[in-house]
C-alpha cells in the first residue's frame, strides 16, 4: 500500500510533548482544547451513565422499595440534565469539532484561539456551579416545566445560572467554528470540495448560535420568577405557563439537531473511506444537513400537542414535523447507497458507523408516530417517547460519537486501539442497548407513563427486562472506556493513515505537531475520489 | 394496537379504534421502510465486505444517481403526508365536541384527581360514567401542570392552573380503566392515578339514586351558580332575560359570538367566561363601559366553575 | 497563517464574521424578552396603557439623546483611528464612556424612582418587563463600558493605528447594537400608549 510512517513508541510526540498543568490550562491549541473537552463532557457521560443505572435499578419492583420517589426524581432529573447538557451537547461539537475542523480544512487553528480557551473556563465555571446545584438537588425533569420549577425547593436556581455558562460556552464555540470555516480554509478547499464533517458542523454551528440565547432568556426569566417574583409564567400573577413551554422547546427542539448532524458528519466520512467508494450524493447530504437546521426551528410545537395548545397551532407544527424527516431520510438512504458495490473493510470504527445507521433508522421511524397528531395523544409523556428519545439520542448521537472515537483515536493519540476488545465492547453494547430500550416502546403504547418512580404492577416485567438490559450496556462502555485506557498506554504506535482516509487530517502525523501542517496544503479535488480515480499510495 | 396484549377488536370509547388504525397504518409504512433500509444495510455489509488485510477490490466511481435521488425523495414525501393527514383527521375526532354531553368538572392538584358531576355529587380518584353517554371533562389545576390520561381511550390533555382545558369522551364498553397523571408534577407523580368505571346505563342511574340518597339537600353545580350568582351582586349589573343594563345581558351567553371594543370578535366558552370574572377588562364588550370589578379574590374555583355552569342554563 | 482576504481599512473579514454572529446571538437574547413583551402587551392592553404612564419621559428622552450621542462619538473615533489620529480616538472614547456613565446614572435614578413609588419587578407584568429589558440592557451597557475603557488604556499605549484598529471597530458595532436595543426598547416602554 502507501509508505506508513511507524514513529518510534511513546504517546507524547506532536502536540501532546509539552508537560506541565500551565501547557494546559492556557494552551491556545485547539487540539489541547478539544482533548479537555474531551474528558470532561466524557466523565458526565459516566456520572450520568451511573445515575441510569441507579434509577433502572429502583424500576425492578412497581412499589416503594430501594429509594424514595423524590430520590428516584432527583435522579431521572440530573441523569437527563446531566446527559444532554453537559455531555450530548458539547461531546462531538466541543470535542471532535474543535480537534478537527482546523485539520479538516487545512488550517493551524480556529479563527479565535483565545476565544476557544474562555469558552473551554465557562464551560468548565458551568459545570463547577452545576455540580454545586447536587447540594440541593433539582427534580423538576430536565424541561423544568413551570409553575413547578418556578416553587420548587430545590437548587433550580443555581442550576439554571450554571447551565447559563455552559450554554455561553456552546455559543461562543458555535461562533468560532462558523467564523473559522467561512474565512480559514486552505486554497483550493472550495465549499464543495468541504468534508461532509465540515458541512455538519456548520449547520450545527449556526443552530448553536442562533438557538441557545433562547434557552439562557429561558434560564434568566425562570430565575427572575424565582427571586424577583415576576410572573411571567405564573397565572396567579396574570401569566402564562405555557409561555415558559414555548420558549423552553424553541431552544432544545433545534439542540436535538444540534446532537445528531456532527454525528451525522461523522457518519458521512467514515462510510466512504470504509468502502472505498465515493460518498453518494454529496450535495444532498450537504444541503440536507443546512435543511435539518432550518427547518428544525420551525417545529417545537410537537412537544406540545396535549399541552392544552389550540388544535390549529398542532395541526402546524405537526404537518411541518413531517417534512424535516424528508432530508434524514436523504441522508440514510445516500450511505446504503454508498455501501452498494464497495470493498468493505469492517473495522471497529465501520462496524459503529453502520450500528448508527441501523439504530437512528429506528429511532427515526419511531418519530413518525411522535409526530402524527392522533397517534401522538396516546404515546407522547409515555416510555415511548423515552424509548424514541434514547434511540436517536444515544442509539443514534452517541454510537456516532463512539465511531468518531474508534476512527480518529489513532490521529489524536498515536495509538491503536485493540479491535477485539473493541469488537467484544460493540456487541454488548448493542445487545445491551437494544434489550434495555425496545421494551419501553411496548411499555409506552401499554400505557405507562414516563417519569413514573412507581408503576403499575402489570408493567412490572418488561422493566425488569430494561433494568437488566442497561447492565450488559453498562458492562460494554465500561469494556470499551478500558479499551481506550490501554491503548493510551500501551497501544500499538499508529500510522499517518491507518484507514488509508482522503482528508487532509490523515497527511500529517499521529498524533499531529502543534501548528497541524508543516505547510499548509493546496486542495485540487474533493475528500472523497476512491475507486476508480484513486492511485495507489496517493493520500491526498 | 397500543396494548398488543390487549387488542380486542372492540374499542372502549369512541374513536380509540381510530387511533390504532392510524397506528397501524404508520406501522405498516414503517415496516415496509426498516425491512428495506436495514435489509440493504446488512445484505451491502455483508455482501461486500473484504476480509482483514485484503487489499481493497476495484470499486465502481459512483457519485450520484439523479433518478433514484428524486425517487427517494418523492415517494416518502407523499407517505409523510399520507401520515400526516390521517394524522390528523382522527386527531380532529379526538377533539370534536360531542351533542349533549354531560359536564364533569375535574380538578387536580398534588397528587389527587377531584371529579364533580352535574348534580353536586363529589368523589376523589374515581370516575363513574354510564355506557354510551357523551362526556365533557372541563378540567383545570389548583397547582402545577398535571395530565388526564386515560390509556384504553387513547385520550390525553394536560391540566393547567388558571385555566380550563377540555376532553370529550363517549365510552362504549363497561369495565374498569385507568386514568394516570401523565405530566410530571412533583414528589407524588406517579401515584396519582385515578379509575375510570364505566357502568351499564341502568346501573348506573341505580347508583347516582343511591349517592344521592346519602347526600339529601345536595346542590347541583348549576344550583349552587344560581345561589353564588345571587349572592354576588352580579343581577345588579346583568340581567337574565334579555334586557340591556350597565352590563351586557347574560341570557344566552355560553357559546354566543361577542363583539369586543377593540374590534376583536370571540366566542364565549367556559375560558372566556373565566377571564371576564377574573379579570374583567380584558374582554370589554362594544358599547359597555370597563367598570365591571373583579372577583379573583371572592370566587375559587370551585365557585367560579359553578357560576359557568349556572350561566349555561340561561338559555 | 490564514486564508484571509487583504485587509481593506478596518477590521479583517474574519473579526467581522465573529461580531456580526455575536449580534446575532445577542438579537435573539433580546429577542426573547422582546417576545414576552408581545405576547403580554396583546393579552392585557389596558395594563400597559396604564402602567407606561408611570414612567419619566423626560428622563427617557435624555438617556436616548445621551445614547445616539455616545454612538456618534463612538462612530467619530473609529474613523479617526482609521486615519490614524491617536488623540481624537483618545478623546472620542472617553467622551463615549462619560455619555454613557451620564446614561447608567439617569437609570439609577429613575430605578430609585419607581422603588420609591412601591413599584417593583413583582408589582405587574408590566413593570417585570420594564425591569427585565431595561435591567438587561444596562448590563450591557456596562460590559460595554467595560471593553472601552480597556480600549482606552491600549489606545494610550498607542497600540491602535490606522493599520490596526480591529478591537475598536469591533466594539462599535457591539455598541451601535446596544444603542438599536435601546431605540426600541424606548418607544415600546415609555411610547406605548
Amino acid at each position: 500500500m502507501s509508505e506508513e510512517k511507524v514513529p518510534s513508541p511513546g504517546l507524547r510526540r506532536g502536540y501532546l510533548k509539552e508537560k506541565g498543568f500551565r501547557s494546559w490550562a492556557f494552551t491556545h491549541d485547539h487540539k489541547r482544547i478539544g482533548i479537555m473537552y474531551l474528558i470532561a463532557t466524557h466523565l458526565f457521560f459516566l456520572i450520568g451513565g451511573l445515575l441510569a443505572v441507579l434509577l433502572r435499578l429502583k424500576l425492578l419492583t412497581p412499589g416503594p422499595a430501594l429509594m424514595s420517589s423524590h430520590a428516584y426524581n432527583v435522579l431521572f432529573t440530573m441523569h437527563g440534565a446531566m446527559m444532554i447538557f453537559l455531555f450530548i451537547i458539547p461531546a462531538i461539537p466541543s470535542s471532535l469539532g474543535n480537534f478537527f475542523i482546523p485539520l479538516l480544512i487545512g488550517a493551524r487553528d480556529v479563527a479565535f484561539p483565545r476565544l476557544n480557551l474562555y469558552s473551554l473556563w465557562l464551560f468548565l465555571a458551568g459545570i463547577v456551579v452545576t455540580v454545586a446545584s447536587l447540594l440541593n438537588p433539582i427534580d423538576t425533569g430536565w424541561t423544568f416545566y413551570t409553575p413547578y420549577s418556578a416553587k420548587s425547593a430545590t437548587a433550580v436556581t443555581a442550576l439554571s445560572l450554571g447551565l447559563f455558562l455552559v450554554g455561553m460556552s456552546s455559543i461562543l464555540t458555535g461562533l468560532n467554528f462558523i467564523v473559522t470555516i467561512h474565512t480559514m480554509r486552505a486554497h483550493g478547499m472550495t465549499w464543495y470540495r468541504m468534508p461532509l464533517f465540515i458541512w455538519g458542523m456548520y449547520a450545527t454551528s449556526v443552530i448553536q448560535v442562533l438557538a441557545t440565547p433562547v434557552i439562557g432568556m429561558t434560564f434568566i426569566l425562570l430565575v427572575a420568577e424565582r427571586i424577583f417574583g415576576v410572573g411571567f409564567f405564573d397565572p396567579a400573577k396574570g401569566g402564562d405557563p405555557l409561555l415558559f413551554q414555548h420558549f423552553f422547546w424553541f431552544y432544545s427542539h433545534p439542540v436535538v439537531y444540534v446532537m445528531i448532524l456532527p454525528a451525522m458528519g461523522i457518519i458521512s466520512e467514515i462510510i466512504p473511506t470504509f468502502s472505498r467508494k465515493p460518498i453518494f450524493g454529496y450535495k444532498a447530504i450537504a444541503y440536507s444537513a443546512l435543511a435539518i437546521a432550518f427547518i428544525g426551528f420551525l417545529v417545537w410545537g410537537h412537544h406540545m400537542f396535549v399541552s392544552g395548545m389550540s388544535t390549529a397551532a398542532a395541526v402546524i407544527f405537526s404537518f411541518l414535523t413531517f417534512f424535516v424527516a424528508v432530508p434524514t431520510g436523504i441522508k440514510i438512504f445516500n450511505w446504503i447507497a454508498t455501501l452498494y458495490r464497495g470493498s468493505i473493510s469492517l473495522d471497529s470504527p465501520m462496524i459503529w458507523a453502520l450500528t448508527f445507521i441501523f439504530l437512528f433508522i429506528i429511532g427515526g421511524l419511531t418519530g413518525l408516530f411522535l409526530g402524527a397528531l392522533a397517534t401522538d395523544v396516546h404515546v407522547t409523556d409515555t416510555y415511548f417517547l423515552v424509548a424514541h428519545f434514547h434511540y436517536t439520542m444515544m442509539g443514534g448521537t452517541v454510537m456516532g460519537l463512539f465511531a468518531g472515537l474508534h476512527y480518529w483515536f489513532p490521529k489524536m493519540t498515536g495509538r491503536m486501539l485493540n479491535e477485539r476488545w473493541a469488537f467484544h465492547a460493540w456487541w454488548l453494547i448493542v445487545a445491551g442497548f437494544n434489550v434495555t430500550f425496545f421494551p419501553m416502546f411496548i411499555l409506552g403504547m401499554q400505557g405507562m407513563p414516563r417519569r413514573y418512580a412507581e408503576y403499575p404492577a402489570k408493567y412490572q416485567p418488561l422493566n425488569i427486562v430494561a433494568t437488566v438490559g442497561s447492565w450488559v450496556l453498562a458492562l460494554g462502555i465500561l469494556i470499551m472506556f478500558v479499551n481506550f485506557i490501554r491503548a493510551l498506554k500501551s497501544g500499538p504506535p499508529a500510522p499517518d493513515n491507518p484507514w488509508h482516509g482522503l482528508t487532509l487530517e490523515w497527511t500529517v502525523p499521529s498524533p499531529p505537531p502543534v501548528e497541524n501542517f508543516e505547510e499548509i496544503p493546496t486542495v485540487t479535488d474533493w475528500p472523497y475520489s476512491y475507486g476508480e480515480k484513486e492511485e495507489p499510495g496517493n493520500d491526498e | 394496537m397500543p396494548d398488543p396484549s390487549a387488542f380486542s377488536g372492540a374499542e372502549a370509547a369512541l374513536s380509540s379504534g381510530d387511533v390504532d388504525a392510524v397506528f397501524i397504518f404508520i406501522l405498516a409504512i414503517c415496516g415496509f421502510f426498516f425491512i428495506l433500509t436495514q435489509g440493504l444495510l446488512i445484505y451491502f455489509a455483508l455482501r461486500y465486505r473484504r476480509k482483514k488485510g485484503e487489499p481493497p477490490a476495484a470499486t465502481p466511481y459512483i457519485t450520484g444517481n439523479a433518478v433514484l435521488e428524486g425517487v427517494w425523495i418523492v415517494v416518502p414525501s407523499l407517505l409523510l403526508i399520507a401520515i400526516f393527514g390521517y394524522g390528523f383527521a382522527v386527531f380532529v375526532k379526538l377533539r370534536t365536541p360531542l351533542p349533549g354531553a354531560a359536564e364533569v368538572q375535574v380538578t387536580a392538584s398534588q397528587f389527587v384527581w377531584n371529579f364533580q358531576y352535574p348534580d353536586g355529587r363529589r368523589s376523589v380518584n374515581e370516575l363513574r360514567l354510564p355506557v354510551g353517554k357523551p362526556v365533557k371533562l372541563i378540567m383545570t389545576s389548583t397547582d402545577v401542570i398535571h395530565g388526564l390520561f386515560i390509556p384504553d381511550y387513547r385520550q390525553k390533555m394536560d391540566l393547567l392552573p388558571g385555566r380550563y382545558t377540555y376532553l370529550w369522551l363517549l365510552p362504549k364498553r363497561t369495565g374498569t380503566f385507568d386514568i394516570y397523571c401523565s405530566e410530571y408534577c412533583g414528589t407524588g407523580h406517579s401515584v396519582m392515578r385515578a379509575t375510570l368505571i364505566v357502568m351499564p346505563q341502568a346501573e348506573y342511574q341505580a347508583w347516582v339514586q343511591g349517592e344521592r340518597q346519602k347526600k339529601p339537600g345536595m346542590q347541583s353545580i348549576a344550583e349552587k351558580g344560581k345561589a353564588l350568582f345571587e349572592s354576588s351582586g352580579c343581577p345588579g349589573c346583568h340581567s337574565i332575560d334579555g334586557t340591556p343594563k350597565v352590563g351586557p345581558t347574560l341570557k344566552g351567553i355560553f357559546g354566543r359570538t361577542v363583539q369586543l371594543t377593540d374590534g376583536r370578535t370571540i366566542t364565549a366558552d367556559e375560558e372566556y367566561l373565566r377571564e371576564s370574572l377574573e379579570d374583567p377588562n380584558e374582554y370589554v364588550v362594544k358599547g359597555f363601559q370597563p367598570i365591571m370589578p373583579t372577583f379573583k379574590a371572592t370566587l375559587k374555583d370551585d365557585d367560579l366553575a359553578a357560576v359557568i355552569a349556572y350561566m349555561k342554563t340561561l338559555q | 497563517m490564514t486564508s484571509d482576504h487583504p485587509k481593506h481599512e478596518g477590521a479583517p473579514v474574519s473579526a467581522r464574521l465573529g461580531i456580526w454572529a455575536f449580534l446575532a446571538t445577542e438579537l435573539l437574547l433580546f429577542g426573547g424578552l422582546f417576545t414576552v413583551y408581545a405576547v403580554y402587551r396583546v393579552v392585557y392592553p389596558d395594563l400597559f396603557q396604564q402602567e407606561h404612564l408611570k414612567l419619566n419621559r423626560l428622563l427617557g428622552t435624555l438617556n436616548t439623546i445621551l445614547l445616539l450621542t455616545s454612538s456618534l462619538t463612538m462612530a467619530v473615533g473609529i474613523a479617526a483611528i482609521r486615519q490614524g489620529r491617536q488623540q481624537a480616538l483618545k478623546i472620542a472614547l472617553t467622551l463615549t464612556l462619560l455619555l454613557s456613565a451620564g446614561f447608567l446614572g439617569i437609570k439609577y435614578l429613575e430605578w430609585s424612582e419607581d422603588f420609591s413609588h412601591g413599584l417593583y419587578p413583582e408589582s405587574n407584568l408590566f413593570f417585570g418587563l420594564y425591569f427585565m429589558m431595561t435591567g438587561l440592557h444596562g448590563l450591557h451597557v456596562v460590559l460595554g463600558m467595560l471593553v472601552m475603557g480597556w480600549l482606552l488604556v491600549c489606545a494610550r499605549q498607542g497600540r491602535f493605528s490606522a493599520q490596526y484598529s480591529t478591537p475598536v471597530e469591533v466594539t462599535g458595532l457591539y455598541w451601535h447594537f446596544v444603542d438599536l436595543v435601546w431605540i426600541y426598547l424606548f418607544p415600546l416602554l415609555y411610547l406605548v400608549g
